[in-house]
């Protein structure tokens, strides 16, 4: 099944085909949602930790592809693990070296590496590592859809609470706020949103999708609040107009979104400069003669 | 002034440890020296209650223990009659922790903060209520930050930002208020408004407060109950009775407090 009933919805272009649309789905919601669990891995300081998982999802791929499984499922079962993982690493003090994180990472890409170099199909591992939104299939996007709903649901019931444990996670746990739970919770969050973006912009760029909008609508917000939709916004945006340009250029789709997203990072961060100096300057102007 | 029925039975004891030994790291470490011997404090409701002693006399590690952040090598705590892993209502306990690290960029605003030891009452996974919001408005309120409430808080000074981490821990209006360290380096205006905002809370509230504070002798006048600790307890008693068996007179005792924390 190649389209959604109904399909192809009248879209201008350069929606207007059927795959395109089936992307534009899956790149709404994955833009959506992986900037919402971003904003608390981000303030959380554990950026990176969507690109470590993805190494540990190509392991499930690999497994997949050996035992002809679901890639997205089994893959998303080795990021839950790897997740627990690195959450119990992080509650015992283990990981501040990044030592055992790197183990566990580079560990998942070599395995899936030497475990797809076994299975016997003749399936490659690139479609996984850099996306390929554009031949997702209906299927693949009500995996995703489903995927996002789960993210959006944990994030509108825990959300509030997420935030009390970043801001301060012995506070939280002496108030009665379950840290512990909300801690796994979160690490399970991010390896569903991992998985979740797998097809649209590959394992090697799935943490830029989570990192990228928030770092962007951090620059503007003036709330916790606003800097979680601005990101949402801003992933949307990314999402959108990467595809529309990879579409137009005959580019890499999951790629051309990350460089969306990118660009929209340094015109933000060039807007910010601009207001930072104009507000330093106006105060130079309105200060004591 | 307490009345008679008051006087004839004394207020409830909410917080106390009997015999809390502690050391860090492994047992059987070499050189593994205790922090804490055989500490046995109690906290009655309604006190406004300090912890004295040097750097390194196991002040914090001692409301580490009390609040159930670590387990005591040896001995017990009870927190309004239950042990710490075992008290269900865990709002009636507000804590405000050392030197909370408040980084540069996050941008939640005060009142974001605020309302965020606010669901410690109404339920981590609740919606606010008219209740939660007008209690979130009097902690800001009381710490003074109304007018800041929508700034960031890492936009703050530090007695603003550490003014605001107190309203955090008021905003599920607590019974017992623990504070480490809370005026660490803050402005003498915030240490003030800390000062009025605590000693507001035991008289009009009846909160109980249990503080360890370098500026103790900003607080030593209104105190009601003085623990003075050195890996055990050395002094258990109040103010007056530390001056009487120092010897020195009262009105020297604030001095005598800070030469005491250095």
């Amino acid at each position: 099944m190649n389209a959604l009933p109904g399909m192809p919805w009248d879209l201008p272009w350069p929606f207007e085909r059927s795959y395109m649309q089936l992307a534009l789905l899956a790149g709404i919601v994955v833009g959506a949602t992986a900037p919402l669990i971003g904003v608390f891995v981000v303030q959380k300081g554990m950026s990176l930790v969507g690109d470590g998982l993805g190494h540990v999802a190509v392991a499930g791929i690999g497994a997949a592809l050996l035992l002809g499984t679901s890639p997205t499922w089994t893959a998303m079962v080795f990021a839950i693990v790897a997740a627990l993982v690195i959450e119990w690493l992080r509650v015992r003090g283990s990981a501040t070296g990044d030592l055992a994180l790197a183990l566990v990472f580079y560990g998942g890409i070599a395995g899936g590496v030497v475990l797809a170099s076994r299975s016997a199909t003749n399936t490659n591992l690139a479609p996984y590592l850099f996306g390929s939104i554009l031949t997702a299939t209906a299927n693949d996007v009500w995996t995703v859809i489903v995927l996002g709903a789960v993210i959006v649901l944990a994030v509108a019931v825990a959300g509030r609470a997420m935030l009390a444990v970043v801001l301060d996670e012995d506070a939280a746990r002496v108030s009665g706020v379950p840290a512990g739970a909300l801690n796994t919770l979160l690490a399970v969050l991010t390896a569903v949103t991992v998985v979740a973006a797998m097809r649209i912009v590959g394992v090697l760029l799935v943490a830029a999708l989570m990192v990228l909008p928030v770092a962007t609508s951090r620059l503007a917000a003036r709330s916790f609040r606003g800097t979680m939709f601005g990101a949402v916004g801003v992933g949307v945006a990314s999402a959108v107009l990467g595809l529309a340009a990879a579409r137009q250029w005959a580019l890499a789709a999951g790629g051309t979104i990350v460089l969306v997203a990118t660009a929209l990072f340094a015109i933000a961060s060039a807007l910010a400069g601009v207001r930072k100096a104009s507000t330093h300057a106006g105060s130079l102007v309105a200060g004591p003669h | 002034m307490l009345n008679s029925r008051e006087a004839a039975e004394p207020a409830p004891v909410v917080l106390a440890t009997d015999g809390v030994s502690f050391s860090y790291g492994s047992s059987g470490s070499y050189g593994r020296e205790p922090v804490l011997s055989d500490v046995s404090i109690a906290v009655r409701a309604g006190e406004f209650a300090a912890l004295a002693g040097p750097n390194g006399s196991g002040k914090s590690t001692l409301l580490r223990i009390v609040l159930g952040l670590l387990a005591p090598d040896s001995g017990s705590v009870t927190l309004f009659g239950e042990r710490p892993g075992q008290l269900r209502e865990r709002w009636r306990i507000g804590y405000v922790p050392q030197r909370p690290r408040i980084a540069p960029d996050l941008p939640a605003t005060v009142e974001e903060v605020v309302a965020a030891g606010r669901l410690a009452k109404q339920g981590w996974w609740r919606r606010s209520r008219a209740a939660d919001r007008e209690a979130v408005d009097h902690a800001i309120e009381s710490v003074a930050l109304t007018q800041s409430r929508r700034r960031r808080l890492a936009e703050l000074s530090g007695g603003e930002q550490q003014r605001a981490i107190i309203a955090k821990a008021l905003s599920a209006e607590p019974e017992l208020l623990v504070l480490d360290e809370p005026t660490a380096g803050v402005d003498v205006e915030s240490q003030r408004l800390f000062r009025d905002s605590l000693v507001h809370l035991v008289r009009e509230h009846r909160t109980t407060v249990l503080l360890v504070s370098h500026e103790l002798g900003a607080v030593a006048d209104d105190l009601d109950h003085l623990v003075v600790l050195k890996g055990r307890v050395v002094f258990d008693g109040t103010p007056g009775e530390l001056a009487v068996s120092l010897g020195v007179h009262r009105d020297d005792l604030p001095l005598w407090l800070e030469d005491l924390q250095s």
